[in-house]
């Protein structure tokens, strides 16, 4: 029980209830995460990683809910925590980044307010020294003149500003875990760089370790220790980085580090995976990928299970092969 | 934010000269002036002064130039039922519609909105549901017709309420009130319920919606996701960007209660400007009618502008962009 | 992709049955509307049904005045819902009534959606300078509420049913114009009227046979909303003594003429019309509730 955050086999449903299944949005799911590592979560939109995110810090919508699994953080199952002893976890141990930053911060209060009240939360401290903590927070993140800015709102900031805002609130309580929900998807490339920066500094310094949900496998490439790919609410390829893009067993990981531009040379025609997602209701029998596989046949029709070959594991009969895929 | 005020004002200017136009041409070229002006039992030579007095031989500009003037100086003649300057009567009477309409909103908002909250916070329930059902019943039903039913079951039937009138009242800032003695409490609560009826439908879906539009947002579950406790989450992050909506449809509607207090004041007699009005244009009082519209005009004027002006202040991003 | 887009701006054969289908999916519209039918059967057949005509004074016997429901007339006549001051049967009474509420509720809401979309169609054809009048005129009227427009037209106009409906007609015109103008302008901005400019059709052809077209889904939910609500306040204003006359009453004079004697306990004579009132307003609104789902385009999936 070393890592920080183990999940296990966790089924996360929409609608259902009553002994009816729901649609799963995530479907028997299994992770860990160190201290001081960052995991990129990978896959395509509607591959349930975000939701896994959202069922790990318990924020789930509206008919959504765990079906089954554990969630052990810091050693302790918190899928069974109570409401109230979730709310504590929340923003003090696990903190969470947004998508999109002009959504994330209410537009009708102060950035000083949402931050001191993020502080007032967990710890009770003076109104003055959440102010100091707010803005110390705001400076960590390179925010000029951070007392200034305090009193601002939200519309005042660029895009970017915003994202560092929502990064200086989630550092506030010096969280042992981060879930970054696609946090530079909605931002400019340099912007992108600098977000990363600030990640890969925190990981360092102060060990925090980081789900990094997103869907670009560059960002994994340079920000990630380990990778875990996601197809249609399945686990379907997970392993350290370097190992798995480099040397890719499942087709759909190989189809999606075939899609990437820089992956091709100039001329060479895009490679592109058949087809479209299939939706969650009504996925095809057997392994989820296998009408959009060239590789598969009748052996395809059973699911298979999650294949371990050391520190890494795999979803597939019929795995990519380097010699095989060259 | 001086500039945007400014704007507005020119805008308000431009609607009350509108409506004088309006009114003005409704009275003197619709309706026939010399009808409606003059007092029937008038004799000949009485006619033709009050045809000079009010320059009836004159053109239309001129007309409207006199008519203008005499708005100008709140003089609007005098009612030819009381034979007193029209202006003051309605002013005389402006508390009580006030008083009326100011607690028909207090009650349409103490209900409606944590009634609409709830539906929208739990829309799932059975009793959401019910509330929602019962709502478009508040729609529906004629106030008119509630009014008369309260009186039968709380004044008639069960004998616990008084039926017309404002009751004794009391004098505060030079103005008499009847909710500061017991009495006239009892009094103003029957209209007051009854005025609310429609509102407090009204405020309860809006509010309903709202919370539903909120909800999803993504800087509520960021709150959550910061470890706020729910009721900081609904209290200051919800209820905060619902309240745009809400004061603007309040300012509203604060003046649609006003313009609707005459049904109200018909039937349990409240002594307002709704009930005069009534009675001005069942008797063709014309100066009462005009007086009363002017005022009625320039009410809805200055309560779009107030609107307009806790708009700015509720939200940020009007009131900081509109000062760079 | 390309096949499913081409399916979704065809026009579908079977869509008015669709519509229907789904309509009647909803139970409360489905009461409202059969409801409704009944009200207007009965509204429609009023002369034949009744058991007097509470219009003929001569039909009337003062000696019969304020029986309660279920009194018996001495021509052996029941008066199921008692009758008025005047002897005249509620019964009759409502039934006659409600063809003054529908007629005015009706008229009223179809003169004012021909006028209000005309002007919205208009205003958003036209554009410019024409626009700018049109909507500054809307904004101009919605600023204030249909009963304060509706006073002050009956303050200019004289008491009357017939003025109480161009009173309505004149207080609602505004929420039609908003509306169309809105929808035609998206409408104006989408290819086909693109198209039909280049061929060169006439103005009043783009107007009517393409812009209209597509703005009357609208027009027909804020219609029968407004046939409602036209209803409820000619009844109001009927209550205020401005629109129909005591010898003809419609429902809401009924209403007024109870009032005094409700204090004495003969609720009656304000009970039932009043109930015949709610009733008819609640199912015309279940129905404009269902319509305004099923014809909301962003509902159609």
């Amino acid at each position: 029980m070393s890592a920080l955050l183990q999940v296990r086999n966790l089924v996360t449903e929409f609608g259902g209830g009553k002994g009816q299944p729901g649609t799963r949005a995530v479907n028997d799911v299994s992770f860990s995460v160190e201290r001081g590592r960052v995991l990129g979560l990978v896959g395509e939109s509607g591959s349930g990683k975000s939701v896994t995110g959202f069922s790990i810090i318990r924020l789930l919508e509206r008919p959504g809910r765990i079906a089954a699994g554990e969630i052990f953080f810091d050693g302790v199952d918190i899928s069974r925590n109570s409401e109230e002893e979730m709310r504590r976890l929340r923003g003090k141990r696990i903190a969470m980044v947004f998508q999109d930053p002009t959504m994330t911060l209410n537009p009708v209060l102060s950035v000083g307010t949402q931050m001191i009240e993020a502080v007032l939360a967990h710890e009770s401290v003076s109104k003055e020294a959440a102010r100091q903590r707010a803005r110390d927070a705001l400076g960590l993140v390179g925010i000029p003149s951070p007392e200034e800015r305090l009193a601002a709102y939200p519309h005042q900031f660029s895009g970017g500003m915003r994202q560092r805002v929502a990064i200086a609130i989630a550092l506030l309580h010096k969280p042992d875990l981060i879930i970054a929900d696609e946090p530079t998807t909605a931002l400019d490339v340099t912007i992108q760089s600098q977000i990363i920066a600030e990640f890969q500094k925190l990981t360092e310094e102060a060990r925090t370790a980081v789900i990094w949900v997103t869907h670009d496998l560059a960002i994994v490439s340079r920000l990630a220790d380990d990778i875990a790919v996601m197809y249609a609410g399945r686990l379907v390829e997970t392993g350290p980085v370097s190992e798995v893009l480099n040397d890719p067993r499942h087709p759909y990981t190989a189809g999606l580090i075939a899609s990437v531009p820089s992956q091709n040379h100039r001329g060479e025609r895009l490679h592109q995976i058949n087809g479209m997602t299939p939706a969650l209701n009504r996925l095809p029998q057997g392994c989820s990928f296998r009408t959009r596989c060239e590789r598969a046949d009748d052996g395809c029709l059973v699911m298979p299970e999650l294949a371990l070959a050391g520190e890494r594991s795999f979803r597939c009969i019929h795995p990519v092969t380097k010699v095989s895929a060259s | 934010m001086v500039t945007s005020i400014i704007r507005r004002l020119i805008q308000a200017v431009f609607v009350v000269v509108a409506m004088t136009v309006i009114v003005f041409i409704g009275v003197n070229v619709i309706g026939n002036p010399v009808d409606i002006l003059i007092n029937p039992d008038a004799n000949q030579a009485e006619r033709a002064r009050v045809i000079a007095h009010y320059g009836l031989d004159q053109p239309l500009w001129r007309q409207y130039l006199l008519f203008l003037q005499g708005l100008l100086h709140g003089d609007f003649g005098n009612s030819f039922v009381y034979g007193r300057p029209a202006m003051g009567l309605i002013l005389e009477r402006l508390p009580a519609t006030l008083e009326l309409a100011i607690s028909a909103l207090a009650i349409a908002l103490v209900f409606g909105l944590p009634l609409g909250l709830y539906a929208g916070l739990y829309p799932n329930r059975v009793s959401s549901k019910l509330i929602m059902s019962g709502s478009i019943l508040g729609f529906s039903l004629p106030t008119f017709w509630v009014g008369l039913m309260l009186i039968m079951v709380f004044s008639v039937e069960l004998g616990w309420l008084p039926t017309n009138g404002r009751g004794p009242t009391l004098e505060l800032f030079g103005v008499r009130w009847s909710f500061l003695t017991g009495e006239g409490l009892r009094h103003l609560l029957l209209p007051a319920f009854n005025l609310a009826l429609f509102k407090t439908s009204l405020i309860l879906r809006l509010t309903r919606a709202g919370v539903q539009e909120v909800l999803p947002q993504d800087y509520v579950k960021f709150a959550r996701a910061k470890g706020l406790r729910e009721r900081r989450v609904i209290a200051v992050h919800v209820l905060k960007n619902l309240m745009i909506p809400v004061v603007t449809i309040i300012g509203l509607e604060f003046g649609s209660l006003i313009a609707f207090s005459v049904v109200t004041e018909s039937i349990f007699a409240w002594p307002g400007m709704g009930k005069l009005i009534i009675d001005s244009i069942n008797l063709l009082d014309r100066p009462v009618i005009v007086a009363y519209l002017m005022m009625m005009v320039l009410l809805f004027v200055v309560l779009n502008f107030i609107i307009d002006v806790c708009y700015t202040i509720l939200d940020p991003r009007v009131r900081l962009d509109s000062k760079a | 992709m390309a096949e499913h887009d081409m399916q979704e701006t065809l026009p579908e054969p079977g869509r008015l049955s669709k519509h229907l289908a789904d309509f009647f999916a909803s139970p409360a519209a489905a009461i409202g509307f059969v409801t409704l039918l009944v009200i207007c059967c009965l509204a429609l057949l009023a002369p034949w049904i009744s058991p007097q005509n509470p219009y003929d004074l001569m039909q009337l016997d003062i000696m019969d005045g304020r029986l309660p429901p279920g009194s018996e007339s001495m021509t052996g006549l029941v008066y199921h819902l008692g009758t008025d001051s005047q002897g005249r049967d509620i019964l009759s009474g409502i039934l006659y009534g409600l063809r003054t509420s529908l007629l005015v509720g009706v008229l009223s809401a179809f003169a004012a959606a021909i006028i209000g979309t005309t002007a919205g169609l208009f205003a958003a054809y036209m554009g410019r300078r024409t626009e700018t009048v049109i909507m500054r005129l809307v904004d101009l009227q919605l600023s204030f509420p249909t009963i304060l427009m509706a006073l002050m037209m009956l303050a200019i106009l004289g008491k009357g049913v017939l003025n109480v409906v161009i009173a309505l007609i004149i207080a609602e015109w505004a929420t039609y114009a908003r509306t169309v103008r809105a929808t035609a302008l998206v409408e104006r901005e989408k290819e086909y009227i693109e198209a039909a400019r280049m061929l060169r059709l006439p103005g009043w052809r783009i107007l009517f046979r393409h812009l209209l077209p597509n703005c009357l889904a609208p027009v027909i939910v804020i219609a029968t909303m407004q046939v409602a609500r036209a209803i409820g306040l000619e009844a109001t204003l009927s209550f205020l003594g401005l629109g129909a006359s005591v010898t003809e009453p419609s429902l809401g004079m009924l209403i007024s003429t109870g009032y005094q004697y409700l204090l004495t306990g003969l609720y009656w004579i304000s009970f039932f019309p009043g109930i015949a009132l709610l009733v008819t307003i609640v199912a015309i609104n279940l129905v404009g509730d269902r319509l305004r789902d099923v014809l909301n385009p962003r509902n159609a999936s």
